[in-house]
């Protein structure tokens, strides 16, 4: 297989994300631009994981971390980009949901700075 | 072109085309539901590289719960049913950032990988990828474990603003009405 298509797919993923992020005013909406971005690099590390174990066959990987383990931990490392992306997800909700509580409103270009709040 | 390149195609068309679709819809809801369309098709990219393992999580974790709370959130904010046409900003440099981002990346992948044939791996299937989280990962997966705890408690303290305010502060309560964070209302001089 070519490996060089998800990689290209995974690129305009995150490019689509870093759009988004940039562009959007909601905040919900800048949280599923991020989780775009998180998915872009899942994509790269799994598919990181088929090709470089592919090519690195009989090559002793990590061996700063365990000697006798193979190449290729990509499925492991995305598990934990899963894992991460989840608790960011539930902390961010949290605070815009707060956000909302005392203010009425998600537009994140509104935000007052530090200076207009303590008049 | 072998079986597996065109399914990659097919569903990286699929996973592009709702993203796009995610960050220029001006409905917030179908955002949303946009957003389950191209996870669900990054998640069969993971079966057509042979990530059994990590496509089941990422079905069970994104699409059943990262996008569930997103819709809750977007409840919660009681976000217009119609389309809201104060979603985006003026478009300024973001469409040049996004596709610099994006072009450029995709043509370093391209630069580096070339269209080189690779063998398909060995399916990583749960047993393989429980033997290198119990052995060569088992000390981030604890960290991990911890992280999750404190983020589980840091959104709850963080949704209950009655939790962290000090009993026999001499402002009372803040009026609900006043249009002032909690911090700030603790600030203001009585």
């Amino acid at each position: 297989m070519h490996v060089t298509i998800p990689y290209v797919i995974a690129a305009a993923l995150f490019g689509l994300g870093v759009y988004g992020v940039v562009r959007r005013r909601n905040a919900i909406l800048v949280l599923m631009a991020v989780e775009l971005m998180l998915n872009a690099v899942n994509l790269i590390l799994v598919t990181a994981d088929v090709s470089l174990r592919s090519a690195l066959k009989g090559v002793p990987g990590e061996a700063w971390a365990a000697p006798n383990s193979q190449a290729g931990s990509g499925g492991v490392v995305a598990l934990f980009v899963i894992v991460l992306a989840a608790a960011e997800v539930g902390v961010g909700l949290a605070i815009v949901l707060q956000y909302y509580r005392v203010r009425k409103a998600v537009a994140l270009d509104e935000i007052p700075l530090a200076e207009e709040v303590a008049e | 072109m072998t079986v597996a390149d065109v399914l990659m195609i097919a569903l990286g068309a699929v996973a592009i085309g709702a993203g796009a679709l995610v960050v220029t819809s001006t409905h917030l809801v179908r955002s949303g539901l946009y957003l389950v369309i191209s996870l669900g098709a990054i998640a069969g990219l993971y079966l057509v590289l042979g990530a059994e393992l990590v496509a089941w999580v990422q079905i069970l974790v994104y699409v059943g719960a990262v996008v569930v709370l997103l819709l809750f959130a977007v409840m919660l904010t009681r976000a217009p049913i119609g389309p809201s046409p104060d979603l985006d900003r003026p478009i300024g440099p973001s469409a040049l950032v996004g596709a610099g981002v994006g072009l450029g990346l995709a043509a370093l992948f391209a630069d580096a990988f070339r269209w080189i044939e690779y063998p398909r791996g060995d399916p990583g299937t749960a047993e393989r990828v429980g033997a290198e989280i119990f052995g060569t990962w088992v000390l981030p997966f604890e960290v991990l474990s911890i992280l999750l705890l404190s983020a589980l408690v840091g959104a709850i303290v963080l949704s209950r603003p009655d939790i962290g305010r000090r009993s026999g502060q001499p402002n009372g309560p803040p009026d609900p009405t006043e249009m002032q964070t909690v911090e700030a209302a603790e600030e203001v001089p009585s």
